[in-house]
């Protein structure tokens, strides 16, 4: 097998007394969508930080297209082409939803010590922000600010800017929190056409989105990994009845 | 062109008609206070990049202003006095003084933003206002220098051709300056990095997380404030024809920080508003109280409760950025 494009080894992290990463391993093979799930407080979140370099692991290492990046810092490795959304919405609310675009196109295009181009009548920067709203349904909302926009429109967009960033492979922290059930089977619909594109690490606690997208599910139970296999097999796993699927009924 | 500009446009056209109609109206020593509006003004649009566009307040912009003043009375010392200074003997040349004006505090700038930007928050104003009052304290422990009583220029830079002793010509040279910055600043606010720099204002983690590294792009920002702050600097040192310990004290970094958020934070063209409207108060309530602070205080208190924007915000209207 191809070496995979996302490695974690022997991943620990904690706050305090809480364990909140003991001993992960994950392999994330290039084109993958890989679901990772768990009760709230397993540690999901704490992943992703690490995964991303907002957080310094404990203990472990992490590799990306075969080198070691445990110790490089996060805008690094965003310009190495792992992007991360987030859970709590974390955009520029003064700023419209182009604006928001454009931003995380010209992270991506090198230095920014331009001084004298107004940046926002770049077409370079224009074309692919615009493209990237586009694709996650934004296209006719490119001039609302941001704070005028929907719950489920910001999450949207929350994802444009990770995908404006041209990445490899985006790191998505519960892109669906707060949705409605529309909203929801409409980034589901969203994420279906991303599989393929891009290798996809997605935290969600709708299970109908996960059981629908996924191709593999990691469960993390207490900061720890019980399982990975396909759905079938998650679904039919002893431990993660026990330990998750069982909690959920009721 | 927005309304913000145009307006902008018609008070510097006002100013630049100011000599004239000061003349006319026998008050030509207004000049000299207009003078000083601009420079004050400057100082703060100098600020008001890292203030208002960087989120990074910065109560140590005194060392820059003075640092510029020190530099061209110094230069006008030991032109006069013979001396030297690091080897180098001094000149009352007006190029050569504000270019170097403009290096030292660029440079002090970016030693102090160096250091000071690896913090954030209120230890940031600290750290900032810490370095400022060690070059304070430098400047009092220089006796050569005219310690605590500072140091009187002979007479102001020499322009060749262009006589800045005159306070008319003075007036016109801080104009012009301060409309050359104006324009830059308006470019580079909107230009990639000052997108940059807003970006990371507003939300420096996900900026991070898109991929752009925070401390290279304010240090820049930093070190283009200090050294436009430099300049204000020179030319205050031309205004009074004097430097003194009093250029590098908070009292002053405080003075900038209250005009910009005065005229409005983060607006183009609001510090020239908080300046002039700060010492036009300064000016009023002194001919009615010496303890003039004690009014400007209340008014401050008003402008941040009903014009978060500050002055400018009630040009501008409602708007982004």
């Amino acid at each position: 097998m191809a070496e995979p494009l996302l490695e974690a080894r022997g991943l620990r992290k904690a706050f305090g007394a809480v364990q909140a990463c003991d001993d992960v391993e994950l392999e994330v093979a290039a084109g993958e969508l890989r679901a990772v799930i768990g009760p709230n407080g397993a540690g999901k979140t704490t992943l992703i930080s690490l995964l991303a370099g907002e957080l310094a692991p404990d203990a472990g290492a992490i590799r990306f297209q075969g080198q070691d990046v445990t110790a490089m810092p996060a805008p690094a490795r965003a310009q190495a082409g792992l992007a991360r959304s987030y859970q709590i919405t974390s955009l520029f609310p003064r700023f419209t939803a182009l604006q928001n675009a454009v931003l995380a196109v010209q992270a991506k295009g090198g230095h920014a010590f331009r001084f004298w181009r107004p940046a926002m009548r770049e077409a370079e920067l224009r074309e692919p922000a615009l493209a990237a709203l586009a694709r996650v349904g934004l296209a006719e909302r490119a001039d609302v600010p941001v704070a005028a926009l929907a719950h489920g429109e910001q999450r949207q967009l929350e994802i444009a800017l990770a995908l404006a960033t041209r990445p490899k492979l985006v790191l998505l922290d519960e892109p669906t929190a707060g949705m409605s059930r529309e909203e929801t089977q409409e980034m589901v619909r969203l994420l279906e056409g991303l599989k393929g594109e891009l290798t996809i690490v997605l935290i969600e606690h709708d299970m109908d989105a996960v059981f629908a997208l996924a191709e593999r599910i990691t469960v993390l139970v207490y900061g720890r990994p019980i399982a990975t296999g396909t759905p079938t097999e998650i679904r039919a796993d002893r431990a993660v009845r026990a330990a998750y699927l069982g909690e959920e009924t009721g | 062109m927005t309304r913000s500009d145009l307006v902008a446009l018609i008070g510097l056209a006002g100013f630049a008609l100011f000599p004239a109609l000061a003349w006319a109206g026998g008050v030509l020593w207004a000049v000299d206070l207009a003078s000083r509006m601009l420079i004050y003004g400057l100082a703060a649009l100098a600020l008001n990049l890292v203030l208002g566009y960087g989120g990074l307040v910065s109560f140590g912009h005194a060392a820059f202003v003075g640092a510029g003043a020190y530099v061209v009375a110094i230069l006008s010392f030991h032109s006069m006095m013979g001396g030297s200074i690091l080897g180098y003997g001094g000149t009352e040349s007006g190029f050569v003084a504000f270019a170097l004006a403009i290096l030292v505090s660029g440079l002090l700038a970016l030693a102090i933003g160096t250091l000071s930007l690896k913090t954030s928050g209120l230890y940031f104003i600290m750290i900032t206002l810490a370095f400022a009052q060690m070059i304070y304290y430098l400047f009092i422990s220089l006796p050569d220098y005219g310690g605590e009583d500072g140091l009187s220029l002979w007479a102001r830079s020499d322009f060749g051709p262009l006589d800045i002793g005159d306070d008319v010509v003075f007036f016109y040279l801080c104009l012009v300056l301060v409309l050359l910055f104006a324009l830059l600043k308006r470019r580079l606010v909107a230009s990639r990095f000052g997108w940059t720099l807003m970006g990371l204002r507003d939300n420096e983690r996900r900026m991070c997380a898109l991929g752009t590294p925070s401390f290279r792009y304010r240090l820049a920002a930093f070190t283009l404030s200090g050294a436009v702050a430099g300049l204000a600097g020179a030319l205050l040192a031309n205004q009074t024809e004097f430097v003194s310990p009093a250029f590098l004290s908070w009292h002053l970094s405080g003075e900038l920080l209250v005009i910009v958020i005065l005229g409005g934070m983060g607006t183009l063209y609001g510090p020239l508003a908080g300046a002039v409207a700060f010492l036009l108060l300064e000016f009023a309530l002194k001919e009615v109280t010496e303890h003039w602070q004690l009014a400007l205080g209340p008014i401050l208190i008003l402008v941040v409760l009903y014009a978060r924007r500050g002055l400018w915000g009630l040009v501008e209207g409602r708007k982004d950025g």
